[in-house]
């Protein structure tokens, strides 16, 4: 080859690596491919704003739950590193913590990524980041964000409120738009009502710079969008009220539950004992809650929903009522006490309806349903107790008790209210008779209600057969009540059977004798009714439901006092003083209240 | 006063024309790197773009000078240059500043000289010089090793500073000996030699269990690849070829194969045992291998990701934000090519890649118009070093040759090599416009 001509051999080598590098130019940017997409990534960052979280109230705009600023600190590894790091004993001591902490967390954030904040110190309050604030510029890679955490400055209704905490694994699959880091309600009104109070966050779309510093917004801003705040849920309870409950019920373990007759709307809901609202929501979260699981006085279970008890001599109001309506007795029915049959106490022996109640006389009303479930309409006994227990438990349930109250009430356990098929069970098909169940018509035996139904069943004394379903919250986010909270209920029992039943219910506080005769209210008619549960070798728990004023009620509660007595000792002074304060806004019975105070579990013996 | 104007008019403007236009592109993209988010601040003499300007005038101010030198004077003096530029390399190594681990600077307080730079100059005349002298053919062996001293002792002593990226360039003079005469077997030599580095790299990392022996590189397959096709063609060899030529096809076969196995041990030698380890990693991330540290394709996957981001048209003069907020390290420098593609797009890679092409095509025909044999050989030298730097640079930054630090001509920032191209160029624009009136 003429060595003119190998001129054409360079231009083909230039020609062809030109051509090469033409390719490769439309490839990386005119195919599609993930160029753009990762480049985006580098210099885009999406800046979160959270939105207000709606605060809580009580009836009256108390403040339950709001927010109070607090501060995370967090860490770029890769900004860090760029700058040569920096001394970690150094960091601990500005941000209080140890440093092996420290260094975890710093690993921690490298580990998940190096060139996006992740935070190795959360929620240190405002008064401890004001001090360490001016020392956090001598730390590259260090960032602060302002993040708002939730205080119950009360500590009261702990359990009702529920947790507002980290989400977890669960949330965040759950498709609702959690991110990692994120807190949400998750138990109690927090949880319930999670959708309205979270409000919407807002999203700032920046270019950042290699150091992954905000250097101007994307696209002039037209991606953002603004954080819209929570709505507020305003609850049916007194903020007072129920203050002074948990007041009155510490050191003791029960419930107190309170409603509004007329509305169903519940004014005080005390579980005892209980604990701060804000031990579950620090970062010391874990710690306070193992030992809140671990205490056997249990302060995280809620009482006035989740435990149920055996109603007691209280439940021989409803059969009272039953028979008045079923007819199988009359006011001015009286009945021997025949102690033979079933045990009874006091000096009594031959009662009419009112007397009865008022007395507590078992062998009175073991006929009284016997009457009703042992009609004699069948020839066969089995029969026709089968037949008439069936006409009977639709009638109880008819008061709320064994139903979970339109289920409205988060927890709200239905408690139990036996019917045939539950004897069928524990004894076989045409194997009972009222013989067999009969400690049921006394409110022992297989009957279990919680608190919560038992100050329901004071609102339907109250109002003289019927109810609203006791609910909790008044109002959300300015729109009034949710629909569906108060439906109305009706017992089925004519009003005029509710006369002889609460003229006893008067009697029982009044009397001299009378077992209820410590709820005495100075100036105010109270009705109401003891009871005493066993509790199988311990101490009996002391119970009683009463409401106020007799006409135009403003109140009805019940209370529980575990393993204290009988219900006129404890249950009945509580319901008084709670009354009291209700309504008169004081409690002048000083003396009562320093007894109840004084008191703790356990009780002594009788 | 005649005779200037007539140099003007023999001056090849097409070339002069194109290398303004990558300086001036070249500044444009500079200050857009330099800007960040701020308004770009022109006329700051101490800001990137700023300090270029001053080069882009200092050079132009050389061209002039360059112009108004009778041709001969650089043939005359080309050993001088050479021997003062030897000096310089001496001294540099000596007294130099060191940047970035490599000692290839003389610092002159706030700007700096980089006699590599201008190496390439000196080596391109003595070159031209010694081959013109010569029966200019490259056939006997004394001027093919006096040519290959002439680019070795330079690029040895830049090999010490280190700077690898220059030493790649003057092995480019390859191409400018091809011309003149050195055998085409060492352009396909030099080719094969190529394939067999990639296949041994590639090889030479994963590990592979063979029976009886275990876990061991890959390469040992590739080597017995090699074996078995060497002993192929020698035990083919007498179906394949007339009897005549039998003996010297054995003997090339043996030869190249036994060079090729020396080669690939070599490289994986070097590459396990000698290379450190971030240098290894550039070259596995240029193959795409999987490689454990994840800043070692940093630079590449930024400016990957700056050029891919920009589309057909780009995001904007000055709208790029990879280019104005950091992404992309010695981005005014090595990587300006990054800031076009993000800031203007497919089009203005094109028109880069065009003016430069463009630009190496009418110095190949500046070339080829020479009488005088010293002004083609040494347009040649010029045409060489302009395209591997061209090469290297652009093979660089769109990730098909590794992270080697060179400046794309014209365009990066800095000043010797701003100053060095321009004395390549105008040198060879005085020495062709006095084609005519030499009889050399």
């Amino acid at each position: 080859m003429n060595l003119k001509e190998r001129q054409w051999v360079i231009g083909s080598i230039l020609l062809i690596m030109t051509l090469i590098f033409l390719g490769r130019l439309a490839q990386l940017q005119l195919a599609p491919g993930p160029w753009r997409d990762y480049a985006a990534r580098l210099t885009e960052e999406r800046e979160i704003i959270d939105a207000a979280r709606g605060m809580i109230l009580d009836r009256n705009s108390e403040i339950f739950m709001t927010n109070i600023a607090s501060y995370d600190i967090t860490f770029v590894p890769r900004q860090g590193k760029l700058a040569g790091g920096f001394d970690t004993s150094d960091l601990s001591g500005v941000l209080q913590m140890s440093q092996k902490q420290l260094k975890e967390n710093i690993q921690k954030a490298d580990d998940y990524a190096s060139y996006r904040p992740s935070a190795i110190r959360k929620q240190i309050p405002a008064e401890e980041y004001a001090k360490a604030s001016g020392e956090l510029w001598r730390f590259p890679g260090l960032q602060t964000k302002r993040r708002a955490i939730r205080t119950n400055p009360s500590g009261m209704a702990s359990q009702i409120l529920g947790e507002y905490r980290e989400t977890d694994r669960e949330d965040l699959l759950s498709g609702i738009g959690y991110e990692l880091g994120d807190y949400k309600g998750k138990s109690g009104i927090e949880l319930h009502y999670e959708n309205s109070l979270r409000g919407h966050r807002g999203v700032k779309y920046h270019i950042v710079d290699v150091r992954n510093d905000f250097r101007e917004p994307l696209s002039d801003g037209q991606l953002d969008t603004l954080p819209i705040p929570g709505s507020d849920i305003m609850l049916t309870l007194d903020l007072e009220l129920q203050s002074y409950g948990e007041h009155l019920m510490q050191g003791k373990r029960g419930a107190i539950v309170a409603i509004e007759p007329s509305t169903g709307e519940i004014l005080t809901i005390v579980s005892a004992p209980t604990f701060a609202t804000d031990l579950l929501t620090g970062l010391e979260r874990g710690r306070h809650y193992d030992s809140l699981l671990r205490d056997p006085s249990k302060p995280l279970f809620n009482r006035t929903v989740r435990a149920t008890y055996r109603p007691g001599s209280i439940f021989k109001m409803i059969q009272g009522l039953i028979a008045l309506d079923e007819g199988v007795i009359h006011p001015e029915s009286r009945i021997v006490c025949n102690r033979n049959i079933i045990g009874c106490h006091g000096q009594h022996s031959f009662d009419n309806l009112q007397e009865a109640i008022v007395h507590s006389c078992n062998p009175y009303f073991h006929e009284v349903m016997k009457r009703m479930v042992q009609s004699g309409k069948s020839e066969n006994i089995f029969k026709d107790a089968s037949e008439g227990l069936s006409r009977w438990t639709p009638r109880i349930k008819q008061f709320g008790l064994g139903t979970n109250l339109g289920g409205i009430l988060p927890g709200l356990r239905s408690g139990s209210v036996p019917d045939t098929a539950l004897y069928d069970r524990m004894y076989g098909t045409k194997r009972w008779a009222y013989s067999t169940i009969y400690s049921i018509s006394i409110g022992e035996g297989e009957l279990l209600t919680t608190p919560v139904h038992m100050a329901n069943l004071a609102a339907i004394m109250a109002n003289r057969g019927w109810y609203r379903t006791p609910h909790s919250v008044l109002d959300v986010g300015g729109k009034g009540k949710p629909e569906h909270l108060d439906s109305l209920v009706h017992t089925g029992v004519s009003d005029y059977a509710f006369g002889p039943i609460v003229n006893a219910m008067q009697t029982v506080i009044e009397s001299a004798q009378g077992t209820g005769r410590k709820a005495r209210v100075p100036g105010i008619t109270v009705c109401g009714k003891t009871g005493t549960v066993q509790d199988g070798e311990r101490q009996t728990h002391s119970v009683f439901m009463a409401f106020a004023p007799r006409d135009n009620p403003q109140i009805a509660l019940s209370v529980y006092v575990e393993n204290a007595g009988s219900g006129g000792d404890w249950a009945a002074p509580i319901a008084s003083l709670i009354i009291e304060k209700y309504l008169t806004g004081e409690v002048t019975q000083s003396a009562k209240e320093q007894l109840i105070l004084s008191a703790t579990y356990p009780f002594p013996e009788h | 006063m005649r005779r200037r104007t007539s140099i003007l008019q023999r001056l090849d403007w097409v070339s002069i024309i194109l290398v303004g236009l990558l300086m001036i592109w070249g500044w444009m993209n500079i200050a857009s790197a330099t800007a960040g988010a701020e308004p770009v601040d022109w006329l700051n003499w101490e800001s990137k773009q700023g300090k270029q300007l001053i080069w882009i005038g200092v050079s132009v101010l050389l061209a002039v000078i360059v112009l108004n030198i009778e041709g001969e004077f650089f043939i005359r003096t080309s050993i001088l240059h050479y021997t003062v530029n030897l000096v310089l390399l001496l001294l540099v190594l000596a007294i130099g500043k060191k940047v970035g681990g490599a000692r290839s600077w003389f610092g002159f307080g706030s700007f700096s000289i980089q006699p590599s730079e201008f190496a390439k100059v000196s080596t391109a005349l003595l070159l031209a010089w010694l081959l013109s002298r010569s029966d200019g053919k490259l056939r006997n062996m004394k001027t093919l090793l006096q040519s290959i001293a002439i680019v070795g002792i330079p690029a040895a002593l830049i090999l010490l500073q280190p700077d690898a990226g220059t030493v790649i360039v003057f092995g480019g003079f390859i191409f400018a000996l091809y011309r003149e005469g050195l055998s085409g077997n060492v352009l396909i030599a030099g080719f094969c030699g190529l394939i067999v580095t990639i296949a041994s790299i590639l090889t030479g990392a994963p590990s592979v269990s063979y029976p009886f022996i275990g876990e061991a590189s890959a390469i040992w397959v590739f080597w017995f690849i090699l074996v078995l096709m060497g002993g192929l063609i020698w035990q083919l060899t007498p179906q394949l070829i007339v009897p005549r030529k039998r003996r010297k096809v054995r003997n090339v076969t043996l030869l190249s194969f036994a060079a090729a196995l020396i080669l690939s041990s070599g490289i994986h030698t070097g590459l396990e045992h000698v290379l450190k380890q971030h240098h290894k990693e550039r070259i596995h991330v240029l193959f795409g291998m999987d490689v454990s540290n994840p800043d070692a394709d940093y630079n590449i996957r930024h400016a990957k990701a700056a050029i891919g981001s920009g589309g057909l048209a780009g995001k904007g003069f000055l709208q790029g934000p990879m280019t104005a907020y950091g992404f992309v390290p010695e981005q005014e420098t090595d990587f300006i090519f990054c800031t076009v593609g993000e800031e203007w797009g497919f089009l203005g890679g094109l028109m880069t890649l065009a003016l430069l092409t463009t630009l190496l095509f009418r110095l190949l025909v500046l070339a080829e118009r020479q009488r005088s044999n010293f002004t083609r050989i040494y347009a040649y030298g010029v045409t060489s070093i302009l395209f591997m730097h061209y090469l290297i640079n652009i093979g660089m930054v769109l990730g098909l040759a590794p992270v080697i630090g060179i400046p794309l001509p014209f365009m990066s920032a800095g000043g010797s090599s701003l100053m060095g191209f321009t004395l390549l160029i105008f040198i060879l624009l005085r020495l062709d416009a006095e084609r005519f009136s030499v009889l050399r």
